[in-house]
């Protein structure tokens, strides 16, 4: 009973753990069509922020809901002026740029901060289900994750700003007829994932050492997630969140994580196969 | 590059000679364990270039068949204590694991970006995997997979048929010089044929070449497969190399790398992907032995200024100016800008 309780609870951890990973990348794919290689170091880049903000005496939870998407998001702006913008409409080049985008994060926090391992304690302890040690923090994780599916919902449906970014992005020219520039909605949406990717390396950094290189442990699976979800922003990252959460952790309790992980990676392939345009390509066609 | 920029070049015995001579002849006058290094990687980058420039076709994850390799050789090697058997299933391995792979996505139609994730996962797949083979339980034969130390000491190339006469130092040189000379012809050799033909016609209009009555997923994943055998092979000799394999063959970093050593030099040439691979090898070679900038940060600036300001790459772009400063004139009816003549991705559109 409590072991059902424990699959159960640590399968919806990673559900939400996948959602808040790849929320960022959700929106910028979705919407721009623009695949953001360096997503993990953006995720990456908050961890750090929030780590170094907590080290600096600021209330943690203060750090990682807000400076951390604040300074994020910063980034984010500057690389879409600098890069991103030059490159709309040709995807493979995006990609690339982008993969070089991240190189050069790892380099720069590296040389910043040095090739060691820096962490904080989670603030929520652990508690007692059963016979098993559970971490308190897992939850708050959860809690995060539906907050932000939710609000992500009610933005993009019932705001004004919501309806405009899904205009522009469906048709920019029409967007661009009714007075609204295409180009600054661009600019803002890319902004916006870059905020949702620091929100998530500001909540996720407690729960493990951050290095320069753990962007990449993020990329991966953020990438499947929301590629093999398709272009619907909400309901393809959370079907796909599913889809691989599950499947990632019954094989892990089956076998090892290594396997659980591998696994998840393989299942995307085949997904990817019979449907290439994801999930979201072939049902929920009209969902945001 | 008259012919404009669909053409699959042509060969320049005098400058092929030229070269051929140059690496036959380096060993005379220094080291060759540098060398032998930037051979293997300009192997390694002529595989992706081949693929990348006149198929139009990137994988994500070209590490994939070059860590194939060289755990193909190691294994074979160690199974059966010479390396003539190893060295041929070194390139027949990764080769057909190109073919089954190419095979799934060229015929399931998978698009661009969706094959850019397919073939990293497919990478980051081997990479998880081999580093998770820690242990007794996990061994192939007599030799140990060993998780993320990888496998050391297994036997080195030999003269085929005598197992006692290793190849390594300058020996290996001359083996790795000549495997590199070899690909290049063979690829020429391809580019030349009907087949490199009709895949430069696929990488120009895919729709058109198939309404012409050709069978396009089979030629991609011909090529697919062409290629990651010369990965492969160029693995099995960083195997021979380094004398121990480990799963970072496999990475990330080890794809992105050959990317950025094939955009630098050059897309749709032969001869850029190997200059990009030994002037980039040898400015890592060079940042490996200070502390002061970091590597990544480096070889990451170069990747967006090149993808930015010089989307063909060095050689192309060299050609182009040459083309215009030093036969200008005659070299008018040269087609297109600076941007790259891969059709605009067209979204998910297919």
């Amino acid at each position: 009973m409590d072991y059902t309780a424990v699959v159960l609870l640590e399968i919806v951890y990673m559900i939400a753990f996948l959602v808040l990973t790849s929320a960022g990348l959700a929106v910028v794919f979705g919407m721009m069509r623009v695949i953001n290689l360096a997503h993990g170091e953006f995720v990456m880049i908050g961890g750090y922020t929030t780590i170094a903000c907590a080290k600096a005496g600021l209330n943690i939870y203060v750090a990682m809901l807000v400076i951390s998407p604040l300074v994020v998001g910063l980034f984010g702006l500057i690389v879409e002026r600098l890069v991103v913008r030059h490159l709309y409409g040709r995807m493979i080049d995006t990609m690339l740029a982008t993969w070089g985008l991240s190189l050069l994060m790892v380099g720069l926090v590296t040389m910043i901060f040095g090739n060691t391992a820096v962490s904080v304690p989670a603030p929520i302890p652990g508690y007692q289900l059963g016979e098993f040690q559970m971490g308190g923090y897992n939850l708050f994780i959860i809690a995060v994750a539906t907050l932000l599916v939710v609000c992500l919902w009610l933005v993009l449906r019932f705001t004004r700003l919501g309806l405009v970014a899904r205009g522009a992005m469906q048709s920019a020219d029409v967007a661009s007829s009714l007075g609204y520039n295409p180009k600054m909605v661009y600019m803002w949406t890319f902004t916006a994932g870059a905020a949702l990717s620091g929100l998530a390396g500001g909540v996720l950094a407690p729960l493990t050492g951050l290095l320069p290189s753990s962007g990449a442990a993020y990329i991966a699976k953020a990438f499947i997630t929301v590629i093999t979800g398709g272009a619907a922003v909400i309901v393809g990252t959370l079907s796909s969140s599913v889809i691989f959460g599950t499947i990632n952790q019954l094989v892990s309790f089956g076998s090892t994580p290594v396997i659980g992980e591998i696994a998840m990676l393989a299942l995307a392939v085949v997904l990817l196969r019979l449907m290439p345009q994801g999930i979201t390509g072939r049902f929920f066609r009209n969902s945001a | 590059m008259t012919g404009g920029f669909a053409s699959a070049g042509r060969m320049h015995w005098g400058w092929f000679i030229a070269l051929a001579l140059l690496l036959i002849l380096l060993p005379l006058g220094s080291d060759t364990h540098t060398p032998t290094l930037l051979a293997i990687w300009s192997l390694f980058a002529l595989s992706l270039g081949l693929m990348w420039g006149y198929a139009g076709i990137l994988s994500f994850g070209h590490a994939a068949y070059y860590g194939l390799g060289a755990y193909t050789y190691a294994i074979t090697a160690m199974n059966t204590g010479e390396s003539t058997a190893a060295l041929i299933l070194a390139v027949l391995v990764p080769g057909m694991v190109a073919a089954v792979v190419g095979a799934m996505m060229f015929y399931g139609r998978i698009s661009d970006v969706y094959m850019g994730v397919i073939t990293l996962v497919f990478a980051l797949i081997l990479n998880k995997f081999m580093g998770a083979t820690a242990g007794e339980a996990y061994r192939i034969g007599s030799a140990r997979l060993g998780g993320f130390n990888g496998i050391p000491a297994f036997p080195i190339l030999n003269v085929p048929g005598d197992p006692s006469t290793q190849i390594y130092g300058t020996g290996l040189y001359y083996v790795v010089v000549v495997c590199l000379l070899g690909c290049y012809l063979i690829a020429r050799w391809v580019l030349g044929s009907a087949f490199g033909r009709t895949l430069l016609g696929i990488r120009e209009n895919e729709a058109r070449v198939e309404l012409l009555g050709y069978n396009a997923p089979a030629y991609k994943t011909a090529i697919f497969a062409l290629t990651a055998a010369m990965a492969g092979l160029a693995g099995s000799l960083f195997a021979n190399w380094a004398e121990i394999v480990t799963p970072s063959l496999f990475g990330l970093g080890q794809s992105v790398e050959v990317i950025i050593w094939v955009i630098a030099g050059g897309i749709g040439t032969l001869i850029g992907p190997v200059v990009g691979a030994v002037l980039l090898g040898m400015l890592k070679l060079l940042l490996g032995e200070q502390t002061l900038v970091d590597n990544s940060l480096v070889l990451g600036a170069i990747l967006i200024l090149v993808v930015l300001l010089l989307p063909r790459g060095l050689a192309p772009s060299l050609m182009a100016w040459r083309a215009r400063h030093v036969v200008s004139g005659a070299g008018r009816s040269r087609s297109g800008g600076s941007r790259r003549r891969r059709p605009p991705p067209s979204g998910d559109s297919r």
